[in-house]
């Protein structure tokens, strides 16, 4: 029978199958930890006199917790708080403890979870992965089936390397067609969450699928991936091929040699059959998609940035314009800008510095903005400035920092004040989010430099044709 | 985890639609490495204005809505991040059931796991429960059904084996631990 990408990975994970009365044993190949949702499920093991069953199936680091300013000279990191630094403390105890592998302070490769992951090569094609992340689904990106989970299952699959699943529906999300001139993988994610619904994907996985998403570079179908679980879906799938395997070649953890390219004729079956059946599909045309950004306070409420605010379809949105202090029928182009933030694992990899980068050179943000750029990991941030790219963030009057999670979820105190408007190429415009009572749209990294440049929010393709000019 | 057969309180109601994590427990109390003692953060924005003080008008804060084991809420429900912490802060608060027409997967997992009751209802029953605040509840999590004090019913499915460590107040762990010899010949397939 033909089966979907998703059956190709579940069928191979099956310790024991589900039945009426109980789930599917599912195999973890490979299990990604941070600070904040695993020390309970250590405690956990602890109590219970258990082991890491497979320390070498897991990795650690930390990102969310951690201060994105450096240490001063006494070797003292800025932390938000003492529970905070205690809690990365607490991490690099359990690893001790565990026997289990930490990108910790002074690796070369700490950085985002999900940014780390793929740049070591530990992300691969048909792999099952989970971490205690909803944003986990970033991996899918290579053909992983890759989800989060809570810090219960976190204890589950440190014990015993499984977990209890029932299957979830499968969902192909198909984009034929070019992208215009100004239009990211970030704009395009956008527009299938608005189009999807914030719940539409809710016991789906997804599988993107078709000429514009073969067409996407590793990183960009991470960008897309990343943000399936914004539209429900746990997961989001991108069959590999010959981008993913050329993205994998040579890095850290993958085979090498004469290995990788048996890997790659394993990794190449790892696509749906033809005549697989899905449980629901949608089709989308990439050459109308527009720069896109969102207005309301779920990442559903997403409108073309040229395109007028959309009037409010219920009380909720109401409620969300209102919070957000915009009018329906106005346009959102102009309205002020108090911080611009670049980074988090949707946006903060190497070819998200650069375009922003490129708009940025030699221009000089607003005085009214405040510019955050984090890179998503220790290896981006030496790959940026080997390029120069600090430099010409600082030039502009941005601020580089440290990696890490940072103003995504604001746990490390990267937060904007109330009623501040945050542009951030993060993933979730939830109320208080970035800060009590700040006011956050999601938006591409041209879109977001753009806007620090304008000091309002700002067209990216206008800067682009004066540089194409 | 303590069994868990039947729950019967009045409602409190939030009907607003997609409360995400964010909304349910902030950020910023992540921080913890503790399970226990979160009730303090639940939905702390809504709860709490800017200088500290109660919001007497947020459904929570109401003397009605004191003791209540079961909360009503919008559409989809615990949408967001996977932080454990949010179930763990309606517990800690004395929430024991949470009640609506779509509940995000990974909250209603999570919830699961702890011992609180996540239920998902048609969206006739929902919009009724919406429009009844304070109205009693019975839940028989054996049966799946809910008896209103004005004499409705509405009967609800849960995944069995979630219904069978609740009701039995064992986790799953102990299901997965008691497997150890298939998952160690799971892994020498593996390995072959």
């Amino acid at each position: 029978m033909a089966k979907t990408l998703l059956d190709k990975i579940w069928d191979a994970h099956v310790v024991r199958d589900e039945t009426a009365s109980t789930p599917a044993i599912l195999y973890v190949d490979l299990h990604l930890v941070h600070e904040v949702t695993s020390p309970q499920a250590f405690t956990e093991l602890r109590q219970r006199g258990l082991r890491v069953r497979q320390p070498q199936r897991t990795l650690a680091t930390f990102d969310h917790s951690t201060p994105t300013l450096p240490a001063d000279a006494a070797g003292k990191r800025p932390y938000v708080s003492l529970e905070a630094e205690s809690q990365v403390a607490q991490l690099e105890t359990n690893a001790r403890e565990f026997g289990v592998e930490l990108q910790g302070w002074g690796s070369a490769h700490r950085g985002i979870v999900h940014v780390i992951g793929p740049e070591l090569g530990a992300t691969q094609p048909g792999m099952t992965i989970v971490c205690g992340d909803s944003h986990t689904s970033t991996h899918g990106a290579f053909g992983a089936l890759a989800f989060g989970i809570g810090t219960t299952e976190v204890g589950h699959v440190l014990a015993t390397q499984c977990l209890l699943q029932r299957k979830p529906k499968s969902f192909a999300i198909t984009v034929n067609g070019k992208l215009q001139p100004g239009v990211t993988a970030k704009d395009l994610v956008l527009h299938i969450i608005g189009t999807v619904g914030v719940n539409g994907g809710t016991g789906y996985v997804f599988e993107y699928r078709g000429s514009t998403i073969e067409a996407l570079s590793m990183e960009e179908r991470m960008t897309v991936c990343n943000m399936s679980i914004e539209a429900g879906a746990r997961a989001g799938l991108i069959a590999p091929d010959a981008t993913t395997f050329e993205y994998l070649r040579g890095r850290a953890r993958v085979p090498q040699g004469a290995a990788f390219d048996a890997a790659v004729a394993e990794w190449s079956k790892l696509k749906t059959d033809a005549g697989a059946c899905f449980d629901h599909e949608v089709q989308i045309d990439a050459a109308k998609i527009r720069p896109s950004v969102t207005y309301g306070t779920h990442p559903g409420m997403v409108m073309a940035l040229d395109a007028s605010i959309p009037a409010a379809a219920n009380a909720q949105e109401k409620r969300a314009l209102g919070y957000m202090r915009l009018e329906a029928g106005k346009s959102l182009t102009g309205t002020p800008v108090d911080i611009v933030f670049l980074g988090s694992c949707t946006n903060s990899r190497l070819s998200d510095l650069r375009a922003a980068a490129d708009v940025l050179r030699g221009r000089r943000i607003s005085q009214r903005v405040r510019m955050l750029v984090v890179p998503g990991s220790e290896q981006i941030k030496r790959d940026a400035e080997r390029e120069g790219l600090h430099e010409v963030f600082r030039a502009a009057g941005a601020e580089w920092r440290e990696a890490g999670c940072s103003m995504c979820l604001g746990m490390n105190g990267d937060i904007g004040q109330p009623g501040q408007l945050v542009v951030s190429t993060s993933n979730r415009n939830f109320e208080g989010r970035q800060g009590p009572g700040v006011r956050t749209v999601l938006a591409s990294p041209l879109v977001a430099a753009a806007s620090a440049i304008a000091g309002y929010i700002a067209d990216p393709r206008e800067l682009l044709a004066e540089a194409a000019a | 985890m303590k069994p868990l057969a039947h729950i019967h309180s009045r409602t409190v109601v939030l009907p607003h639609e997609n409360i995400d994590t964010d909304r349910i427990i902030p950020a910023r109390f992540l921080t913890t490495t503790q399970r226990e003692g979160l009730g303090r953060a639940l939905f702390h924005d809504w709860r709490y204005r800017a200088d500290g003080s109660a919001d007497a008008d947020f459904a929570l804060n109401q003397v009605a809505a004191q003791g209540c084991e079961i909360l009503v809420a919008g559409r989809n429900f615990g949408c967001g991040s996977s932080r454990e912490h949010a179930p763990w802060a309606l517990l800690d608060f004395g929430i024991r059931a949470v009640l609506s027409s779509e509940i995000a997967d990974i909250f209603r997992g999570n919830a699961l796991k702890n011992g609180l009751l996540a239920v998902v209802l048609s969206e006739g029953e929902h919009r009724y429960l919406l429009e009844h605040p304070g109205i009693e509840l019975s839940i028989d999590v054996a049966e799946g059904f809910i008896e209103l004090s004005d004499g409705g019913r509405f009967t609800f499915e849960l995944e069995p084996f979630a219904r069978h460590c609740l009701l039995s107040g064992v986790d799953q762990l102990g299901f997965l631990l008691q497997h150890e010899r298939d998952i160690a010949n799971f892994e020498s397939r593996k390995a072959a």
